[in-house]
């Protein structure tokens, strides 16, 4: 598949074939990837995850609540990339309303790792890493709330990046957690993640916690050769398993012969930031997904005798159990009695985290991090909620602190898995961070091998 | 030997021009659900950002009740399901809103007044409608965030009238501050009532009930006198524990009683947490500055009618209670007419008139200018008082509004020269030399006839101050 960069030089007649080609492929192909085909104007297209609205399309989370639901606007999102020549191009397939790590809990089935069928491509944005990794897309957007777009683009072996948040408007995309949503890219190169940034970034005044400053343009502006000070955080890498460990020992390698300086550091165990995420997440999620009452839009429930059974059967019958067990959880955080001993407890431990976070950056441009603790799991053995929640481990506390971060693919294990790790920059600083991942992909030279 | 507390949380619905957090117009829409966007209408992925004219008008009712306002505040999600909330949660203010303590003074008849101090103040966003058509249910969300500033008083009132009047005095602050329609019956208004009773010398407070959405002042005095008796008849009863506990009730109009409302969740766990969505709201400098211009209100202006314009403190209090009466009593003294002669004018003669006809003084078919027009022709002499009521009693009835050719039309000039009235006056003396000899020699009774007989001989034009005057000059 071409790329993104490689996009923008084609002629409107290319780029028309491109889209027919993509099309019959995709159609084609049984990874389930892709779980609608709608398509917007002429233009470069970008596969989008099944929550970003696009006017006139059927957008619904992945979720059995939102079948038949139509969205009457677009996305901040939308309105943007397509001032750029980016169009709305198919739906991805997701974690029911991004809530999970596999892509195992979406309506519409499970999504295929294309590296090997039997594995999942990780999420919650699986759909959109799958289709990148398989050549059935130029490049997607996904959502990031606590790796689910940096996660399964290690999965995949393709480049996830999730900005600063505040940076990419969410007005358009449904919500998970608002405190930690972001919009990200999934693409094939790092300079293709910088190009569909740029696009899509700016200040929204439709979202009140989008960034008011603007920033450069990224893409033409990359700085490869700039040598950065980057923290290994040492306490964090001997959880992860060898795979990971031996890519990480590579990755550092790399960064040291590019000229840039590695020190060490370490971190709070990242129990807390399970702990912390899965408090806030849930809390902000039950609220977000209370709008789902099969009143206004969306499946109904049948033959209900009264209003409290419409509620009861709608929402029962609508939402999957991960969603309905993170909805349960986000409830009881918040109740009374209760709010004290968890909300309030997990926002002191979210400052605390930010706090460290700090602390790090005083010294250090950068910190390089796994992005999960082992390759993509086979398919079915993530059913243990407790188990998919510690591995997000590596990836929830930039969400918590709303970090840019971007992962790329450093090398394949010996099954031929690819393994991804993430940089993290300060807040803001998402320039910094593709002048990082730029210099240790060409390094890492991951796909020549 | 009882005692009742009374507090009270006033939703005022903000005369902002759009939602509080959307750009959807306020105003009136004929057709259901088509001021919507997809914020109010929760549609996934809309987002909602604060209106800023909502936060100035309720800074500026903070600054107008001396209140605490506060630099920074928050808003909250507030869960609940019902089918006219449309996120399911409400967007409101709990533990830290916008305006904190303040006052206000109510005026009791007998020249005392009291002050009834305020909790706290809040912004949140008004709930749609549901419509219940036979075996149909639908939802309106026109309504559906508009802004709203609950405004909770301390339990400070200690009777129904309390009551009343601290409701009056609210209604009027926010009329002269313009940031409400404040209209009760189209419910931008709204009152629910707090009570509770103990006996009297007791400390703690007994047992509160809320009484919700009460429409009017009158059955607010109704409501509570209904309560009141409730809950005294029950711990007379001895079963004070069993009848009256926490509860909401509504007010029925139909049969006068307050009854148990069915709740609207079986738990009232809110579960209220800050919205993620929006930041805490940051007051800056230009925001106070604009919110800090507040209007004359009633309690300076009474002050003022009092002492500038030497208005008696009862009539001050009657003028002052509508923004509109005070405007429109302004515009006439404005006009040229004496401030006295304006308010027994306005107080008797046109509220009168105004009653009768069922109208209210913003739709009086005589303006204020106008009014002054024809008080001026009084105090020039040119009618008399009698002459100015009814020109006032045709201008009710007919368009037209120049005094002068309605005065004329009427035939109402007065005679006001010494020499027409004399000549009169000399005539009627001439043809009852009997009664002036009678009133010399003490009958002074007898005044009366001379001044009916010279108006009567002048078909009632003459000027009766002139009258009086000459006619004493003659018989003295
Ligand atoms: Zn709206």
């Amino acid at each position: 598949m071409i790329t993104l960069k490689e996009a923008l030089s084609k002629t409107p007649q290319e780029i028309s074939e491109i889209r027919d080609q993509i099309m019959a492929t995709a159609k084609a192909n049984d990874l389930n990837a892709y779980i609608g085909f709608e398509t917007a104007d002429d233009g470069i297209p970008i596969l989008m995850k099944d929550n970003i609205q696009v006017k006139d399309w059927s957008v619904t989370s992945g979720s059995k609540i939102l079948q038949g639901y139509i969205a009457p606007y677009n996305a901040t999102v939308v309105e943007k990339m397509q001032e750029k020549g980016f169009v709305p191009f198919g739906r991805a397939n997701m974690d029911e309303f991004a809530m999970g790590s596999t892509t195992e809990s979406s309506y519409y089935g499970i999504t295929k790792n294309p590296h090997d069928t039997s594995r999942v491509p990780g999420g919650s944005s699986g759909g959109s890493a799958a289709a990148v990794a398989a050549g059935l897309a130029i490049a997607a957007l996904g959502s990031d709330t606590g790796g689910s777009v940096r996660q399964p683009a290690a999965y995949c072996g393709v480049v996830g990046f999730k900005p600063t948040y505040g940076r990419v408007s969410r007005y358009g995309l449904a919500a998970y957690a608002s405190s930690l949503d972001q919009i990200g890219t999934i693409t094939q190169t790092v300079e293709d993640a910088a190009i569909l940034y740029d696009a899509i970034k700016g200040h929204d005044p439709k979202d009140s916690t989008s960034a008011e400053f603007e920033i450069e343009d990224i893409a033409n502006n990359l700085d490869i050769d700039r040598t950065l000070t980057i923290a290994v955080i040492d306490n964090y890498i001997s959880e992860a398993d060898d795979d990971i460990q031996k890519a990480y020992a590579f990755a550092v390698e790399k960064l040291k012969e590019a000229g840039h300086t590695i020190i060490h550091k370490e971190m709070t165990n990242t129990k807390y930031d399970i702990a912390t995420y899965y408090i806030v997440a849930t809390a902000e999620a039950a609220t977000n997904l209370a709008r789902f009452d099969g009143i206004r839009y969306g499946r109904q429930a049948e033959n209900v005798k009264n209003l409290q059974e419409l509620y009861f059967k709608s929402r029962s019958e609508g939402f999957g159990e991960e969603v309905k067990r993170r909805i349960l959880l986000g409830n009881f955080v918040l109740s009374s009695g209760y709010y004290d001993a968890y909300y309030l407890k997990a926002q002191k431990v979210r400052h605390l985290i930010q706090d460290e976070f700090n602390v790090i950056f005083d010294e250090a441009d950068m910190i390089l991090s796994p992005v999960a603790p082992s390759v993509a799991p086979k398919i079915g053995t993530s059913s243990d909620p407790l188990e998919m929640y510690k591995s997000d481990m590596y990836t929830i506390a930039i969400n918590l602190a709303g970090l840019p971060a971007l992962s790329l693919p450093i090398m394949k294990n010996d099954d031929g898995m690819p393994i991804g790790l993430q940089l993290i920059g300060k807040a803001f600083n998402d320039k910094v961070v593709f002048d990082a991942a730029a210099s240790l992909e060409r390094a890492v030279k991951y796909k020549s091998n | 030997m009882f005692e009742t507390v009374i507090g009270l949380e006033v939703h005022v619905q903000l005369n902002t021009e759009t939602k509080i957090f959307c750009s959807c117009p306020t105003s009136f829409a004929a057709e259901q659900n088509s001021n919507t966007c997809p914020t109010c209408l929760a549609l996934p992925g809309a987002l909602p950002v604060l209106n800023l004219e909502a936060v100035k008008k309720a800074m500026n009712f903070g600054y107008a009740v001396k209140a605490e306002v506060n630099k920074r505040s928050i808003f909250n999600r507030k869960s609940y399901f019902y089918p006219d909330s449309p996120m399911a949660y409400q967007i409101s203010q709990f533990d830290i809103p916008i305006v904190g303590k303040g006052a206000l003074t109510i005026d009791f008849d007998d020249g005392s007044s009291k002050e009834i101090g305020i909790t706290r103040a809040h912004l949140e966003a008004d709930a749609g409608k549901n419509i219940h058509d036979g075996n149909i249910s639908k939802v309106d969300l026109n309504r559906s965030g508009t802004p709203l500033l609950e405004i909770v008083s301390n339990p400070d009132m200690r009777s129904a009238d309390e009551a009343v009047r601290y409701l009056k005095k609210l209604h009027s602050i926010v009329r002269y501050l313009d940031i409400s329609d404040a209209n009760m019956q189209e419910g931008s208004f709204r009152c629910d009532v707090n009570i509770s009773i103990r006996p009297k010398g007791q400390e703690e407070f007994g047992t509160r009930v809320e009484i919700k959405n009460i429409n009017s002042f009158k059955f607010v005095s109704a409501a509570i006198a209904y309560e009141v008796q409730r809950q005294t008849e029950a711990y007379e009863d001895g079963v004070y524990k069993q009848e009256v506990y926490q509860e909401t009730r509504l007010w029925d109009v139909a049969k006068n009683i307050t009854k148990s409302m069915r709740s609207k969740e079986d738990s009232a766990d809110y579960r209220y947490f800050p919205d993620p969505d929006l930041r805490p709201v940051l007051t800056t400098d230009d925001m106070m500055r604009e919110a800090q211009h507040i209007p004359e209100l009633p309690d300076e202006k009474v002050a003022r009618y009092i002492d500038e314009l030497g208005i008696k403190r009862y009539d001050a209090l009657v003028i002052t209670a509508y923004k509109e009466l005070s405007c429109y009593f302004e515009e006439t003294i404005s006009h040229g007419v004496a401030p006295k002669i304006a308010v027994t004018w306005i107080t008797s003669e046109l509220l009168g008139r105004l009653n009768k006809a069922g109208l209210s003084i913003e739709n009086s078919p005589v303006d204020s200018a106008t009014l002054g027009d024809l008080l001026v022709r009084v105090s020039d002499d040119t009618i008399s008082g009698k002459g100015a009521k009814e020109a006032l009693d045709y201008m009710f009835e007919n368009k037209d509004r120049d005094i002068d050719v309605i005065i004329e039309k009427l035939d109402l000039v007065q005679m006001s020269d010494d020499g027409t009235i004399l000549a009169i006056i000399d005539e009627i003396l001439a043809s009852n030399k009997d009664k002036v000899e009678e009133y010399r020699a003490g009958k002074e009774k007898l005044f009366g006839f001379f001044v009916g007989q010279t108006m009567k001989a002048s078909r009632g034009s003459a000027n009766p101050s002139k009258v009086n005057m000459l006619l004493k000059q003659r018989l003295s």
